[in-house]
């Protein structure tokens, strides 16, 4: 008679387990970037790459990837205006620093005030955080590059960072 | 006489249907056609398309394999590292159902890989390889 509950133990578990991780989420937690949930942005931010979370870069930064898309790190990723403008308001609206906050990411730490940078991968806290990460394995051929959040992030469609 | 017309009339109903049934796949094949004022597509020129080696276009994206791989059935790779569903419509059969989609793809694959624009000519022999994958 004992065996029937142990699944419902697990479930148990398994839900305790996920409202834990959620509501660490909810209350900012450092390794949670909250995923693109817009279908457009989805599709033509998340074809060639991750479509990164907006929270990872400040506001100035998406609006001046967004005006020079036909030279986007090398390709031609260009849309028409109509489509560029409503990603640009939703990438603007989630930004690191939407809403006046200063940054609401430690990820945008030591980002100097007006900057705008175009790269997570070259922002100070995203370095620091992956300099233990060795040689070999950024050029492993499951990586590629080190845009490729997912080759080591693999809940990083969700929105996790842990490892 | 009165049962050949009704077979008759059905032969003509079963032609009319597939004709107001084409997708929008076949009706991008008839907007490359009429463009390229051709008589038609070729599968085998679409795969020389698909798998050759181009020098025009950027040193990293040769080929249209560089990122779909050299199997239409199989899934692809984009430089970063990024899966890609597989181009046979056989295996993904939701592809070139939208024609903007379609045309931004070409614009930009073809402008990486050829170093221009494909033809329609191109496009439709392309279209045609991968439909009959
Ligand atoms: C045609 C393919 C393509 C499309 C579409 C595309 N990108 Fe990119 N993106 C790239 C490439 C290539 C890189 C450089 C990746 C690398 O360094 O490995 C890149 C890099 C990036 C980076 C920097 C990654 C880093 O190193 O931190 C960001 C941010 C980015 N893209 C955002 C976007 C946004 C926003 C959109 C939608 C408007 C978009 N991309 C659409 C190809 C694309
Ligand atoms: C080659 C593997 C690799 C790739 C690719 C990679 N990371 Fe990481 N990342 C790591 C490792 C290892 C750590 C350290 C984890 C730890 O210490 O808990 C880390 C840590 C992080 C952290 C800090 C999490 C924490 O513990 O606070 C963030 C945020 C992060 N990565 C984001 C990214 C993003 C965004 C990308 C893509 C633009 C990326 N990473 C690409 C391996 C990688
Ligand atoms: C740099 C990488 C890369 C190269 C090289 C490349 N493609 Fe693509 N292609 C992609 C990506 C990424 C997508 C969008 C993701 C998807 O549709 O799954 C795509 C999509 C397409 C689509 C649209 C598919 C649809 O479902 O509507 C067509 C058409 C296409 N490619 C044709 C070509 C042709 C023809 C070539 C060679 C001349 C080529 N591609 C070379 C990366 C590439």
């Amino acid at each position: 008679m004992r065996i029937p509950y142990r699944p419902l133990a697990i479930g148990l578990v398994t839900l305790a387990f996920s409202a834990l991780v959620l509501a660490r989420a909810q209350a900012g937690d450092r390794h949670f970037f909250a995923p693109v949930a817009d279908s457009v942005v989805k599709e033509e931010c998340g074809s060639c790459h991750l479509a990164f979370a907006p929270s990872m870069l400040p506001a100035r930064s998406w609006q001046r990837m967004m005006g020079e898309l036909d030279n986007h790190f090398g390709d031609n990723a260009s849309l028409d205006p109509a489509t560029a403008e409503k990603i640009t308001s939703y990438l603007v609206a989630n930004a690191g620093d939407a809403g006046g906050q200063r940054y609401s990411s430690k990820l945008l730490k030591g980002v100097a005030t007006g900057a705008a940078p175009q790269r997570i991968t070259e922002l100070p806290k995203w370095v620091s955080e992956h300099r233990k990460v060795p040689d070999w394995e950024w050029r492993h051929k499951e990586v590629r590059t080190k845009a490729n959040c997912v080759a080591c992030h693999t809940a990083a469609e969700q929105g996790y960072y842990e490892e | 006489m009165k049962n050949m017309l009704v077979v008759t009339s059905g032969i003509v109903a079963m032609i009319l249907s597939t004709v107001t049934l084409a997708g929008p796949r076949e009706d991008l094949l008839a907007q490359y056609a009429a463009a390229a004022k051709a008589t038609g597509f070729s599968a085998a020129r679409g795969q020389t398309l698909h798998t050759q080696n181009f020098s025009g276009g950027k040193p990293d994206t040769p080929s249209c394999t560089t990122c779909h791989g050299k199997d239409t059935r199989g899934a692809g790779r984009a430089l970063t590292g990024k899966a890609i569903e597989p181009v046979a419509v056989s295996v993904t059969p939701t592809r070139y159902t939208d024609p903007a989609k379609v045309e931004k793809w070409f614009k930009r694959n073809c402008t990486e890989v050829l170093g221009r624009e494909c033809t329609p000519q191109e496009k439709g022999d392309w279209l045609t390889f991968v439909i009959g994958q």
